[in-house]
């Protein structure tokens, strides 16, 4: 049990999300168990309204969780204070920034807030991994741009390279390949990859492009509206379990090519 | 770094600028002093005229002194709270601490007919409608820090301190109308703004609202570079937003409301030095931002307040109309040539 917890990054029970009206709970989905090996690309995908962003956003503590227990990196979510969670994941929203004001490098600087004192200086160690994160994702030429300068794209690779300066063995990210052409998001779905092949990250996301997850990810979160299947993607098409994704007369999923097709 | 350098050059520029503008807002006015007489007598060595040095000591220096502070004061805060709602259009005032000011001294000056006589010019004296103005924007504050604690969205805060703002002014106006043209000329006299005929300890009050408001915005430069990501990126980077939140708006009701209770609303300043300062450092970091807004904002309100004195005459414009018929046309030359606001 003990090694088993070691080696698990994420570890959900009997959890139950969605939100609070009038301290009234309003479930969006329940009884959610599964648990994540450390050092996994897992990528979330189900129709649009499921709950997939309020299945991020309770797992990276911005959303309490209705019912359940949310274990990450060995210890209960809740548990952590503000501060020792952000040094536990990270996260890449759908939003951006607010201020386009910021220098690429600035940006990415503001991932090293959690380690900097009240001044925010950067220390020796502090540069060594904004640099190295700069290196990851092939920001370095960018790093004196103004982010309203940059392309979708090109945006995508700076917030996740703040991602990374966080340091965090887990990163959550939130649909990071909306708006970008099919070589942005191929670009961006092999940089996560590297992150967890060769840092040693876990990586979470949710995405709608299920055909290009299922040829990277090393697990697939399939969310449906009264069950969630966690398991590797070819498994999970030998289930049949992409087949209900969506409603069966309008797309088809061909187990064959693993792609959805239109109906006619 | 290069960046670092031309941040230094305009460091050691606006506090030269802030030196020159300091001694030739005292120089000017109605009487001119020379400046080698502003100096000497500000070094204790005392002017060439015994009068010249009573105007200086006893009239210039404590508005030249007030200037300074407020716009300062102003400034920081508008910065912080374009920041905190992460809008440009955000000012001081937006909070509806003005509002309550004004109600304050509303309620004070056009409700004092009611009382009448003696007791009315008693409640009249000029500590009275500090005292007033400051009620005003404490009430004003407490109210917003309530709605603070319970409201998740902080723009939600933005609209209600409008609303604040608009029920104030309403009350205002029904007072107004059934007020006598005198009272009603005395109001709007005080919502002109002034700079002038502070009492010293009126000035060291004023001072440590403005030290206090200052230093909880220094200790706060590293959670408003935070929030410049969103309020969701800012959380997950560990920022505890509530207590952020509460302690940016403390420090701006700090500032603004004691500033408007010893100089009255003084507009545009807190809108427009944020974006004029953004301007010349092209950064958002509020390390660099707040201490050159700062400068920028005692810089401005000197050149306004030398401007308003009309030098060489024996007249006096309101402040707060020469702020923006200053203000606004730099802020529109800058956003013209550039073309973009951004914060």
């Amino acid at each position: 049990m003990t090694s088993e917890a070691k080696h698990s990054a994420i570890t959900v029970s009997g959890l139950e999300i969605g939100y609070f009206k009038k301290k009234k709970k309003i479930p969006i989905a329940s009884d959610i168990d599964f648990s994540i090996d450390s050092g996994k690309l897992v990528t979330l995908v189900g129709a649009n309204g499921i709950g997939k962003s309020t299945l991020l956003r309770t797992l990276s503590g911005m959303q309490p969780e209705l019912d359940g227990k949310v274990i990450i990196g060995g210890k209960d979510l809740s548990a952590y204070s503000s501060l020792e969670r952000a040094t536990q994941l990270s996260v890449v929203l759908t939003e951006a920034p607010a201020s386009g004001n910021l220098t690429v490098r600035e940006l990415i600087s503001l991932g090293r807030q959690p380690y900097t004192n009240s001044f925010g200086v950067l220390s020796e160690r502090d540069r060594l991994v904004i640099q190295n994160a700069l290196e990851i994702t092939e920001t370095a030429v960018l790093k004196n741009r103004k982010c309203y300068e940059l392309s979708d794209g090109q945006m995508q690779r700076v917030v996740i390279a703040r991602a990374l300066a966080q340091d965090t063995p887990l990163i959550i990210l939130d649909e990071p390949t909306t708006h970008l052409d099919l070589y942005h998001r191929a670009y961006i779905l092999k940089l996560l990859k590297r992150l967890t092949a060769e840092n040693g990250k876990t990586v979470l996301f949710s995405t709608h492009e299920i055909d290009l997850g299922i040829q990277l990810a090393d697990v697939m979160i399939v969310m449906e509206k009264d069950a969630i299947h966690v398991d590797e993607p070819c498994k999970l098409i030998e289930h049949g379990r992409f087949n209900s994704l969506f409603p069966e007369d309008t797309i088809h999923f061909d187990a064959n090519s693993g792609r959805f097709t239109i109906k006619n | 770094m290069d960046t670092h350098r031309s941040y230094t050059i305009w460091f050691v520029m606006l506090l030269a600028g802030l030196l020159f503008f300091f001694l030739i807002n005292i120089s000017l006015g109605s009487v001119k002093i020379p400046l080698g007489d502003v100096i000497s007598a500000l070094a204790g060595n005392g002017a060439s005229k015994s009068s010249w040095e009573y105007i200086i000591t006893d009239y210039r220096l404590p508005k030249a002194l007030t200037a300074i502070m407020a716009g300062s004061g102003l400034a920081v805060s508008g910065l912080l709270m374009q920041t905190l709602f992460r809008n440009p259009l955000a000012g001081p005032f937006v909070l509806g601490l003005s509002s309550g000011a004004s109600l304050g001294v509303a309620l004070l000056i056009l409700g004092a007919g009611a009382f009448g006589g003696f007791l009315g010019s008693l409640l009249l004296s000029q500590w009275s409608l500090v005292i007033a103005s400051a009620l005003g924007s404490f009430l004003v504050l407490l109210a917003v820090l309530a709605v603070t604690l319970r409201v998740k969205d902080s723009m939600a805060i933005l609209i209600i301190g409008l609303m604040f703002g608009s029920v104030t002014a309403a009350v205002v106006a029904v007072l107004s109308y059934f007020s006598t043209a005198e009272k009603l000329q005395q109001y709007i006299f005080w919502s002109f703004g002034s700079l002038g005929n502070q009492s010293w300890s009126g000035i060291l009050i004023l001072a440590l609202c403005c030290i206090l408001g200052i230093l909880i915005a220094f200790a706060s430069c590293k959670s408003l570079n935070a929030l410049l990501l969103g309020e969701n990126y800012a959380k997950s980077m560990g920022l505890r937003i509530k207590r952020t939140t509460l302690l940016i708006i403390l420090a701006t009701s700090i500032l603004a409301g004691g500033i408007t209770a010893f100089a009255g609303p003084i507009a545009f300043v807190g809108l427009a030095v944020p974006h004029l300062t953004r301007q010349l450092f092209v950064t958002s970091n509020h390390f660099v931002l707040v201490p050159a807004v700062l400068l920028c904002g005692a810089i401005l309100m000197l050149i306004c307040d030398t401007v308003a004195q009309l030098p060489m005459s024996e007249e006096t414009l309101p402040i707060n109309a020469i702020t923006s018929l200053i203000g606004a046309p730099v802020v529109i030359w800058l956003l013209v040539r550039k073309r973009k606001l951004l914060f």
